[in-house]
């Protein structure tokens, strides 16, 4: 993750023209939400790991997960990650990417879709991400128990209502008699596993930006706002906490820019790949936890207001922590691993690249 | 962003692999020969001159030290390999540590070029043995509070006062201490001590008394100076601004992974305990334990990367610092709490159980040793913009 990237730059301008948080904080309505659509799409961002002769931009691995960490650093609301992730599904599957906003299923662990021999889809898929408001959902089935990718409608499926913690969509899809408009295998025996593990990746990115942000807005607010006559950063153990907080963003945009730089380098998802994912996922989500404690301490009462921006950050590290697994279910797939393959193999494991 | 915070990915380049392959055969030999047992080693004194003598052999000491002194120019990633395999293993490296990570290199900025050719290719031998003299009776984390002092004299400066906690002063064939020159002054408090190098085994007026850890080890010491004798030659550096001299040396001193990997002997052991098929308390425990130790090393790999490719990672280095620190301090209680329910006859239970005990009673001074946590996050503070 370099910083003098044109990707960067231009991502980062539309959010400051077109997703400010506090002028999205005071909006009366979300009608902010289509000129920001509009733009991205026109600017190749939300086709960005779709390579050219499907329909998108072509951009690198590493320059789409640029592009989610600066989306974290403004708590984008909108379904920019998910159409990146349905459209990488699709490209692996050869399948052409259509225009607008799209999700991917399935999200949770050891959930699984069949396509069966009448070519309609059977099952469900819990926590998907702005099902609600997408138009089209990328699945992974299985066919007679192999893996395959397929481009669905989502006004075919059976949508529930719901949200995250973020007030943003998380709904529940029924895609039982659902007939895809389009199926292929994808390459490299892609399956549920991988999509999660680039899920878990993307949510990783989203949240290292976040965290820079808030870490960012607590240290502005503490240098303006006075308390006993100083300012409160002026405190000790005020600086404390911020240096702590200091620390959880680094290890988040450590772990998620290793990430994404071993995904980008990747041939397939193997084994150096799980552990920079569990890795990531399990301690940017733990500094998520953490570091959004310290943001709100460091805030105050106001942090806590509907009116303030820094609950768009916290709600949604709250959120995508569980996206994709858990600290938790990250952390026993982790452990199981390194226990079967016995505590000699855990250095060697670790010191790696 | 204000306060941007930069880890580039580094990867280590293949020569660095190559070496690793090299380094873990050497270890193993070592370990195969009966020089230390990575189960009993860490809580043995780690000094071992012979050992020392074999690993210069090789060329591991000074190893981004220039050829003229004993070095072999290579990177400081290929360095970074070097410490953490020998960490991983706890291998005995007391006698050349100190002066391969910090001593030789402030010696190879500051010392006359007749000093720099006796003493740093005798480093690189694994045959010279460095202190620190820093902290004082009233001089601890406030560094430039030090009174020790040093007066001029013919040819020279007397040196009288105490330095206490001095680790490894017992054996070191040599000391770089801090002592006032000059008194410091309203406008800057940092002003008037002087960094010298001291001949710890050939000046007279030099006592040394031991100061034992509460494990019983013998590493803390007291250094009495009662009018010992340095040349002119000795001083490192200006005289009296001692303060300016603080380098990139210590971004490399605050980020190696020998600041998390000081206990990591307890995590093997702890997985061995928990077996092949642990339940699912014992798997996320192992599970995130092993996230946290991947991402500091990578924040670690990264620091050294940065600051080999000529950035100055300064906050970086300083949170890996106080991460790393905190981490390895709080790993032995992750790791009682994850055994708490392995069978007491198991496999290699009392060989965790020796080194829990002892983690448990280092862990307090990993927080302390090479800056305070405290001190840290003022530093790391101060790079958000805070100070």
């Amino acid at each position: 993750m370099s910083d003098d990237n044109i990707i960067i730059d231009a991502t980062t301008r539309i959010f400051q023209d077109l997703c400010d948080p506090q002028t999205v904080t005071n909006a009366a309505d979300a009608s902010w939400k289509t000129p920001l659509w509009e733009a991205l799409e026109e600017s190749g961002l939300t086709q960005a790991w779709t390579p050219d002769d499907l329909g998108g931009a072509g951009a690198t691995i590493v320059d789409g997960f640029d592009v989610l960490r600066v989306s974290g650093e403004f708590a984008v609301p909108v379904p920019l990650a998910e159409t990146l992730l349905a459209g990488w599904l699709l490209s692996r599957a050869g399948i052409v990417v259509p225009p607008g906003a799209m999700t991917i299923a399935p999200a949770r662990r050891g959930e699984q879709l069949t396509l069966g021999n009448d070519g309609a889809l059977v099952g469900k898929a819990r926590d998907i991400p702005f099902a609600g408001e997408a138009e089209k959902i990328a699945v992974i089935a299985r066919r007679g128990g192999t893996p395959v990718v397929a481009l669905v409608d989502r006004a075919a499926c059976a949508v529930s209502e719901g949200s995250s913690l973020a007030g943003d969509p998380r709904n529940s899809v029924g895609f039982d008699g659902v007939v895809p408009q389009a199926i292929s295998e994808p390459v490299d025996g892609l399956d549920e596993d991988a999509l999660m593990q680039m899920g878990a990746a993307v949510r990783a990115a989203q949240m290292a930006g976040a965290l820079q942000a808030i870490l960012d807005i607590s240290v502005e607010y503490s240098k303006e706002r006075v308390a006993f006559e100083r300012p409160i950063g002026k405190f000790q153990a005020v600086q404390h906490n911020l240096a702590r907080l200091g620390g959880e963003a680094a290890a988040a945009i450590a772990a998620a820019g290793s990430l994404a730089d071993t995904i980008g380098r990747a041939e397939r998802f193997d084994d150096q790949v799980f552990l920079e994912v569990a890795s990531a996922k399990i301690r940017v989500g733990e500094a998520a936890g953490e570091g959004a404690a310290i943001a709100h301490q460091a805030h105050g009462a106001i942090g806590f207001t509907a009116e303030h921006i820094l609950h768009r950050f916290t709600t949604r590290l709250w959120s995508w922590r569980d996206d994709f697994g858990s600290e938790s279910v990250w952390a026993v797939r982790l452990g199981e691993m390194v226990a079967a393959r016995g505590a000699d193999e855990l250095w060697p494991m670790v010191a790696t690249q | 962003m204000s306060s941007a915070i930069q880890f580039d990915p580094i990867r280590l380049p293949p020569e660095c692999e190559a070496l690793r392959v090299e380094v873990r055969e050497f270890l193993k030999e070592e370990i195969a020969a009966g020089t230390f047992d990575p189960i009993t080693a860490p809580y043995r004194d780690g000094f071992n001159p012979e050992f020392s003598r074999r690993v210069g052999e090789k060329g591991w000491i000074g190893l981004t030290w220039p050829k003229k002194y004993g070095g072999q120019e290579r990177s400081f990633l290929e360095r970074y390999v070097v410490t953490e395999e020998f960490r991983a293993v706890s291998a005995p490296t007391r006698v050349h540590f100190t002066a391969d990570r910090q001593s030789g290199p402030v010696l190879i900025k500051y010392a006359p070029e007749d000093i720099k050719m006796d003493i740093l290719p005798r480093i690189t031998r694994g045959e010279c043995s460095f202190c620190i003299g820093m902290s004082e009776p009233g001089s601890g984390s406030d560094l430039f509070a030090a009174s020790t002092r040093a007066t001029k004299t013919d040819g020279g400066y007397l040196i009288n006062g105490a330095k206490v906690w001095t680790s490894s002063a017992h054996v070191a064939d040599y000391m770089i201490g801090l002592f006032r020159t000059s008194a410091s002054t309203e406008e800057n408090r940092r002003h008037g001590l002087t960094s010298f190098l001291v001949d710890m085994k050939n000046t007279p007026g030099i006592t040394v008394n031991p100061i034992n850890h509460m494990t019983g080890v013998h590493e803390f010491n007291e250094v009495v100076f009662e009018d010992a004798f340095v040349p002119d030659d000795h001083v490192l550096g200006e005289i009296d601004s001692a303060w300016k001299q603080a380098t990139s040396e210590l971004a490399y001193e605050r980020s190696g992974p020998e600041r998390f990997l000081e206990t990591i002997y307890i995590l093997t052991e702890l997985v061995r305990s928990l077996g092949e098929k642990p339940d699912k308390r014992g798997a996320e425990g192992i599970g995130r334990l092993v996230a946290q130790l991947h991402t500091l090393r990578r924040m670690s790999v990264s620091v050294n990367g940065m600051l080999q490719a000529g950035k100055e990672p300064t906050l970086e280095g300083s949170i890996v610092k106080d991460m790393g620190t905190q981490w390895e301090q709080k790993l032995p209680l992750r790791a009682r709490e994850l055994a708490a329910f392995v069978d007491e006859d198991a496999g290699n239970r009392a060989d965790f159980d020796e080194l829990l005990r002892f983690a448990t009673m280092i862990a307090p001074k990993l927080t302390i040793q090479g800056g305070t946590t405290e001190v840290l996050r003022g530093i790391i503070a101060r790079g958000l913009g805070l100070r």
